[in-house]
């Protein structure tokens, strides 16, 4: 795959904290795809993407966003990446629209496109009439779906969310997925950690499996299938099935 | 072992609750500090008696006669200590009942609710008594010593008068509450117990500068005017006080009152603490309307962004807001001596250059922390794109603009009194303010804001060596606008006490 089509390109990552976190992971995402990252609790997804993200120093590797080296270059990288978190980060004492104007201002939006893209975006996720209200009355899905907004506002190209849908209702989480969907419409890249391998298996263009910091699988649901050789029927070899069979082996080998 | 979800099970739950809350607290979580703690302790109790020893060994050496000046001194004190107790107390009712922690277990328990609002309201009022026994217990100890068992009496008043603060700030809390609503009630009622609290010495302060043109309590409560309107020695007014000097009836008088006023309270307000509790757990801005109401967005560049909202957070801090209030009660007394010497001779104003100078030093630390340890989005912050260098300056100039705000009015004002004041204390002012923010940015540690009260556990060294060098260079600053050379001599332990933080400072960056 050529550079130019990726929009991120991780190479011999490492990181490590008290034991290794991140080993020596490679790992490729095209542009204008939707990725899910896959992997057991404490496999080093959160890790990867905060590395990506800015968040973290990792101890060796590369880190490319789009052609730009995320390591020496980070702040042209940022401004063409968002970050969501599991555990939304806003200010319990701004309201939506001062929260977007905030955030706005760290990407240096322009102050009529700003606020024309916070009411697009707070009208998609359903909170049109909560934008004068403080966060700190809402439930976790509204600020999710806040945090969500602000990740959004300023047209990032590369979208990373860590377990966004943890604690979601059904409603809230089918509309962060439809926003996610419109995004990637829109030529946007979308790479999602999740439990929920449901969301997955329906939503991702491609799926990444960590373990042990590791990248031990990578391809579309049917290059995962015939990765571990199981049975061509959807029904009886469902993501789950896969998930488990490839993160098992591993397990073993290790 | 007592009844499940009985009173006397409550109060094991919360006093072990409140026992763990307070070692963690004050060890910042590391046991090996206990015993250091424990230590600490000691000394400074052993050093508080032997100071408290010297400071009455003089007046108690012919016995105490309560005469109408001992009476006046001793009822100031008093009346000194209940606005503090309920101060507190009503710091304490609010954070009942707008905590969340465990109560959303009790509330949907089959547990009767009345009587966890009994042992809390109870609890309130110990520790009331206890913050207010903190400096009380080496005077009362050495009071006994020298006087006699009656002062003994002494601990029991000041139970009674927790009890009675503790029982008006549950009446207050639930007026508020029942009055403005549970959305505003928090935000008024901190607002109120600063100014209770800042209150009766600011009085007397105010009283001392109309009637002796100082700033001394102690010339009012020993002035022949106050003296000549005071009741008499013998008026029931003073009971209180003669029953803080070991009266058998005055002091179960004060007791009983004490007791029932606290026990009718819980009484009468138990049955709904529950409904308050959901009230207040309740409290939404959601308003019932179809749209919200568009602001307009205003072009900011990201260290305007990170400024502008630096002080909304600010701005909605109730407990912030309420302290620097308070802060700000403290230097009205100095303002209006400012006032009234403004034509007459400005050597006194010198007084005000410490106080404005120590006051700045401290609300500048308390607004550093705030905005460089207490962001709530980090993620956020750190992944937009601008240096952490820029994030940092911004957030400074926030805290720095904040304070010029705060403190220019005063300043000015000196400037038409006398400019070289004016001219030190704006010095004094921006030194003091820039030490404190730099030992925040030393010992930064990410926090979440709403742990702003226990900032001080985290680092001890960053608490002390902010408290230092406040006071070192409100010294200085105030022998500086005097015209002297011994400035210097107080700079230069001002300087090592920044050099000392910096060596012990965990972050370099």
């Amino acid at each position: 795959m050529s550079e130019e089509l990726s929009a991120l390109s991780i190479s011999h990552l490492y990181k490590s904290f008290d034991q290794p976190a991140v080993d020596g992971l490679c790992l490729n995402v095209r542009a204008g795809e939707f990725f899910a990252l896959l992997g057991p609790n404490g496999a080093g997804k959160t890790t990867t993407l905060r590395m990506v993200s800015g968040l973290l120093r990792p101890d060796k590797g590369n880190i490319s966003i789009f052609g730009i080296d995320a390591l020496r270059n980070g702040i042209e990288a940022k401004k063409i990446l968002a970050w969501v978190s599991d555990e939304p980060m806003i200010y319990e004492k701004l309201t939506p629209f001062e929260y977007l104007e905030f955030v706005a201002g760290l990407w240096q939006i322009e102050a009529t496109v700003a606020q024309s893209r916070a009411c697009e975006l707070l009208e998609w996720l359903g909170l049109a009439s909560n934008g004068d209200q403080r966060c700190e009355s809402f439930s976790k899905g509204m600020r999710q779906k806040v945090a969500l907004a602000g990740a959004l506002i300023h047209n990032p190209k590369l979208i990373i969310l860590d377990e966004p849908l943890t604690g979601l209702d059904a409603g809230s989480a089918r509309q962060v997925k439809k926003v996610l969907k419109q995004r990637v419409n829109r030529g946007a890249t979308v790479i999602l950690t999740t439990h929920i391998l449901e969301v997955a298996e329906r939503m991702a263009d491609r799926i990444g499996v960590i373990a042990n910091g590791r990248l031990i699988a990578e391809g579309t649901l049917d290059d995962l299938q015939n990765l571990t050789g199981s049975n061509s029927d959807p029904a009886e070899n469902s993501l789950e099935d896969i998930f488990l069979q490839l993160v098992g082996d591993q397990e073993k080998a290790a | 072992m007592n009844k499940p979800a009985s009173l006397p099970w409550f109060a094991r739950h919360e006093f072990g609750l409140f026992w763990r809350d307070w070692i963690s607290m004050m060890t910042a979580g590391r046991r090996q500090r206990e015993i250091r703690l424990a230590g600490i302790l000691a000394v400074a109790l052993i050093f508080m008696h032997v100071l408290a020893f010297f400071v009455l060994v003089a007046t108690v050496a012919n016995g105490i006669a309560l005469t109408i000046p001992v009476l006046v001194f001793l009822g100031g004190t008093m009346l000194l200590s209940f606005s503090l107790m309920l101060s507190q107390a009503m710091e304490s009712v609010t954070r009942a009942f707008y905590a969340r922690d465990d109560l959303d277990l009790i509330l949907s328990s089959p547990a009767m609710v009345q009587r966890l609002f009994a042992v809390r309201i109870t609890a309130i009022s110990g520790i009331t008594m206890s913050m207010s026994l903190l400096l009380a217990f080496p005077f009362i100890n050495v009071m006994i010593y020298l006087d006699g068992p009656k002062w003994l009496a002494a601990f029991a008043v000041l139970g009674a008068m927790a009890a009675i603060a503790t029982a008006l700030a549950v009446a207050i809390t639930i007026l508020l509450f029942t009055t403005i609503g549970p959305a505003r009630t928090r935000f008024i009622s901190q607002l109120v117990a600063a100014i209770v609290g800042a209150s009766f010495v600011i009085g007397i302060q105010i009283a001392a500068i109309v009637y002796f043109g100082n700033i001394s309590r102690l010339d009012v409560l020993t002035s022949d005017i106050l003296y000549s309107i005071v009741p008499g020695e013998d008026s029931w007014w003073w009971f209180p006080v003669r029953a803080l000097a070991g009266e058998p009836a005055s002091l179960i008088l004060l007791l009983a009152a004490g007791v029932g006023t606290l026990a009718l309270t819980i009484r009468l307000t138990a049955d709904n603490f529950g409904d308050f509790i959901v009230a207040a757990n309740g409290v939404s801005h959601n308003r019932d309307r179809s749209k919200a109401t568009q602001p307009r967005f205003r072009s900011l560049n990201a260290a305007q962004a990170l400024r502008m909202k630096e002080w909304i957070l600010l701005k909605r801090d109730p407990w912030l807001v309420s302290q620097t209030l308070m802060q700000l009660l403290y230097l009205l007394p100095p303002a209006i001596l400012l006032w009234r010497n403004f034509s007459g001779a400005a050597s006194s104003l010198v007084i005000l250059v410490p106080v404005i100078v120590m006051a700045a030093g401290q609300l500048a630390g308390g607004l550093a922390w705030l905005a460089i340890s207490g962001e709530d989005a980090p993620d956020l912050v750190s992944t937009a794109p601008l240096t952490p260098h820029a994030t940092i300056r911004a957030k400074i100039e926030a805290v720095m603009i904040t304070i010029a705000a705060i403190f220019l009015p005063f300043i000015m004002a000196l400037a038409f009194a006398d400019g070289w004041i004016a001219l030190v204390t704006i010095t004094g002012v921006a030194i003091s303010s820039i030490c404190s923010i730099v030992i925040q940015l030393w010992f930064r540690k990410q926090a979440r804001r709403s742990h702003f009260r226990r900032r001080q556990t985290s680092s001890r060294a960053a608490t002390f060596a902010e408290a230092f060098s406040s006071i070192l260079w409100a010294g200085t600053t105030g022998v500086a606008a005097v015209g002297s050379w011994l400035a210097i001599g107080l700079a230069i332990p001002a300087i090592i006490v920044m050099l000392i933080a910096r060596a012990i400072a965990p972050s370099r960056q």
